[in-house]
């Protein structure tokens, strides 16, 4: 017999009802189905045969989709920082990416501490298995922060998120809205100063370990569309946007690359998790309505800058395209997406105070996917009224 | 020329065992069993004793609220056992069979639904709403046969009719007597007594399963609305009407497929309603660790090799049960040789033709609804498959109603179910919403 599964068996009876470790009960239980496929069988009355696929391994491609645009964030985090103390020509590749790597790691591990943690207290107080969900808030919540973000903010809001827009519905699928938004939304709204302020916020200015370069004063780099909210900004020059694409600009961690982000979002578009319908809808959205801002005088920054720059592709690629917490409907994802990429671009050019939309964006249609599935469901509805006899 | 209704939405899974078109003949001694259970919605009343004799054709059983809707033995024998289980509720009534098989003589000049309710081929009929067995009061718009089956592993019917052509015309004409019958026939199939089947409309379906469900095939047709009733009826139940005018006896033989990657050598078998497995499974399949099925994989019930064959099994798919594999990391590994819809894993690559072993595990842990659009690529109906789940487990009967859950039955959710990422049990789950609203509605 394995032995690891021999291992899982000599546990069990400390850990069932009544065991001295029942408390542990669902951590065990997560490890366990983790490491084995679960022997249960279909019951009597439900269909014999079932499809491979389950949420963990749905969740799991979702994190693995995202490990470009980490991994990118992480090189882009030690090369701000060397650009911004001037040691740009004699920093090496992996001396800026293990610094990036020492800078993004703790908050990996307290979103995914200070989350799971939750969520296996949740599950064990349900008796209910854990919910793989917080696997995908758990790493994109580092990832959607500036690399300044206090540790003891972020973990304060995760577990923000976690218990008020997730537990407190009923735990993964029954959300209406997207828990990592949340998390980012609470940070935004509550320690403004630490999001985005006086843009001293998106380089890391000290050594970490011996790795990297200490600011002398402080430096302060604003993102690209914070300079364009600027008074007097005139456009922007391509090589600005060459680096938007390739994601050598200030930003949060993540969502500075477009090219990495394309990575993830070509995975998920081919193993069907994400919808196309919502991620190219988001995309023309966002595009038509930069077109119609930019001709009618608002706006310097062309209609495909907007789809570069900042949170647009990140949110469009892996937020917007949530299956739980956009439309459910196929008709209505066309809808959803189309109003993330306008409500987006139309907060970055006509708010004065955030140069950046797509959060908001975001968490405004998450409130109204229900009422355009609404609409849909109800048209279906109509016609079936329609065709009866009795009423 | 028949209207080619062309359905894209669905799932052909390929599974290994498929039944060859080679029928064996099996003797058929010892006990029979009606299963009240496989008429789902009587409340069955007994009216044989332990020890009595009966013909084929004498009613076991009948229903307390239509006491003239008989359940009938398929042989004849002594009742050898009324079996009853937790609140004396009424698990079989059991049969032993004689040698010499009589069969009760009816007469078939007066009142056609008289007869079959005398004769228990009424019992086989079923009605939309409720997916349960239907009421001689009403008065039905239609009568839905189709005439195949389109789940994996499932009997084709174009081969079990040879050779009955015209028992099955004569129960298609007895029919539509009752009401418009419609005959729905797949693409595939040419034999000219299905396409040019006389006194029925027939359509043609053209797609992949569940095509062959009869309820994907009245939403197509004619839709159900509140206050309408369908019948359906199983094709070969038609033939068993056919045969019932023809001779004036029941005779209740199916040629059911004994099919899966269990099965030694999948065929077909010439059985009887009823009929204990054992006699059927024999030597025939490899026992260990196997989950025998009376019914098809998708839809049919879990027994042992000690069961009976279900009164509407028209196969009995043996697969791996697989509670002991033990499967490493399954979240993360390439699984090669494992089916699934999805892309994440690598059956896309290796093509159509290949043939499969399914085990019965659920191969993950049950969650709420989290991906979209899933039910919907596999539900060929125009019902948001989705939504009207969601108002099942809500319990909002009116909104159920409004969704169309007159129009389906539990089994027009097996492929849904058997895609689905988070596990519901979405058969029983539309069961439990159909018994609250007939409850609701009686």
């Amino acid at each position: 017999m394995n032995p690891i599964k021999k291992l899982f068996d000599n546990i069990h009876p400390y850990v069932e009802e009544g065991g001295k470790f029942h408390a542990f009960r669902s951590l065990v239980d997560g490890f366990e189905t983790f490491a084995f496929v679960p022997n249960t069988t279909s019951r009597v009355g439900s269909v014999n045969i079932h499809d491979a696929i389950d949420s963990k391994r749905i969740m799991s491609l979702v994190v693995i989709a995202l490990l470009p645009a980490l991994f990118f964030g992480m090189y882009n985090v030690g090369y701000q920082n060397a650009l911004a103390t001037g040691h740009l020509g004699d920093a090496t590749f992996w001396g800026m990416f293990w610094y990036g790597f020492l800078a993004v790691l703790p908050k990996i591990i307290v979103s995914y501490v200070v989350g799971l943690g939750i969520e296996f207290t949740v599950a064990q107080w349900k008796n209910e298995e854990i919910q793989e969900g917080f696997l995908v808030s758990g790493i994109i919540i580092p990832m959607i922060v500036p690399v300044t973000c206090p540790l003891w903010m972020l973990a304060i809001a995760v577990a923000f998120s976690v218990i008020l827009a997730k537990e407190i519905f009923g735990g993964t699928g029954m959300n209406i809205f997207n828990p990592a938004l949340i998390t980012r939304a609470f940070l935004f709204f509550s320690y403004p100063s630490a999001m985005t302020g006086d843009a001293k916020v998106w380089v890391a200015q000290d050594t970490i370990l011996g790795l990297g370069y200490k600011a002398t004063d402080a430096y302060t780099a604003a993102t690209p569309l914070g300079e364009a909210a600027q008074a007097g900004f005139q456009g922007f020059t391509p090589d600005q946007i060459q680096n938007a694409i390739t994601g050598l600009i200030p930003g949060c961690i993540g969502e500075t690359s477009v090219i990495a982000i394309a990575l993830g979002g070509l995975l998920l578009l081919w193993t069907g998790i994400a919808s196309w319908k919502t991620m190219l809808s988001v995309f023309v959205g966002g595009a038509a309505t930069g077109y119609l801002m930019q001709a009618l005088g608002l706006t310097q920054i062309q209609w495909y800058e907007q789809l570069v720059l900042g949170g647009f592709a990140f949110g469009a690629v892996f937020m917007a395209t949530d299956p739980v917490t956009s439309c459910r409907t196929e008709c209505g994802k066309y809808v959803y997406g189309l109003l993330i990429g306008f409500i987006a671009v139309l907060v970055r050019v006509l708010n004065p105070g955030y140069p950046e939309g797509m959060m908001l964006a975001i968490l405004l249609m998450n409130l109204f996917a229900s009422l355009i599935d609404y609409c849909f469901v109800q048209s279906n509805i109509n016609m079936r009224a329609k065709r009866a006899t009795v009423k | 020329m028949a209207k080619v209704i062309k359905l894209r939405k669905g799932l052909d899974v390929n599974l290994k065992g498929k039944a060859t078109k080679e029928t064996a003949t099996v003797s058929c001694p010892g006990e029979y069993a009606l299963v009240p259970d496989d008429f789902y919605g009587v409340k069955p009343k007994v009216v044989v004793k332990e020890g009595d004799a009966v013909k084929a054709g004498d009613a076991l059983f009948v229903d307390k609220l239509h006491p003239e809707v008989k359940f009938v033995s398929p042989v004849s024998g002594t009742v050898s056992m009324v079996e009853r289980g937790d609140r004396r509720k009424l698990l079989s009534i059991r049969v032993k069979a004689d040698e010499k098989q009589e069969a009760r003589q009816f007469d078939t000049k007066g009142d056609l639904k008289a007869l079959m309710m005398e004769s228990g081929l009424f019992a086989f009929l079923r009605q939309r709403p409720y997916d349960v067995v239907a009421n001689p009061d009403d008065a039905p718009k239609a009568i839905f046969v189709s005439a195949f089956n389109s789940m994996p592993l499932s009997q084709d019917f174009e081969y079990v009719l040879q050779g009955q052509e015209a028992e099955f015309q004569a129960g298609l004409s007895a029919l539509a007597k009752l009401a418009k019958v419609y005959l729905g026939v797949s693409a595939k199939q040419s034999a000219k007594a299905l396409t040019e089947a006389k006194d029925c409309e027939v359509n043609i379906f053209d797609g992949p399963a569940p095509a062959g469900n009869v309820g994907v095939q009245i939403n197509h047709v004619s839709p159900i609305n509140k206050g309408e009733v369908v019948w359906t009826l199983g094709a070969e139940e038609v033939i068993f009407l056919g045969r019932l005018l023809k001779t004036g006896t029941v005779d209740f033989t199916r040629t059911i497929a004994l099919a899966g990657s269990e099965v030694k050598a999948p065929k077909y078998y010439k059985v009887k309603v009823g009929q204990k497995l054992t006699t059927l499974l024999d030597g025939t399949i490899n026992a260990e660790g196997a989950r025998i099925i009376s019914g098809n994989v998708m839809t049919g019930l879990k027994t042992c090799a000690e069961g009976f064959l279900g009164a509407h099994a028209t196969e009995v798919n043996v697969i791996p049960e697989g509670d002991h594999a033990d499967e490493m990391l399954g979240w993360i590994m390439p699984r090669f040789n494992t089916f699934s819809t999805h892309r994440s894993y690598f059956s896309w690559l290796l093509g159509k033709k290949k043939e499969y072993v399914i085990d019965a595990r659920v191969k993950g842990g049950e969650r709420h609804m989290i991906m979209s659009g899933e039910y919907d690529k596999v539900f060929p109906m125009d019902i948001y498959a989705g939504y009207l789940v969601k108002a099942i487990i809500a319990g909002d009967i009116d909104r159920q109603e409004a969704l169309g859950i007159y129009e389906v039955a539990p089994e027009d959710f097996a492929i849904a179910e058997f895609v689905d990422s988070s596990k519901l049990e979405l058969q029983r789950i539309v069961r439990e919403g159909l018994d609250i609203l007939r409850k609701e509605n009686a």
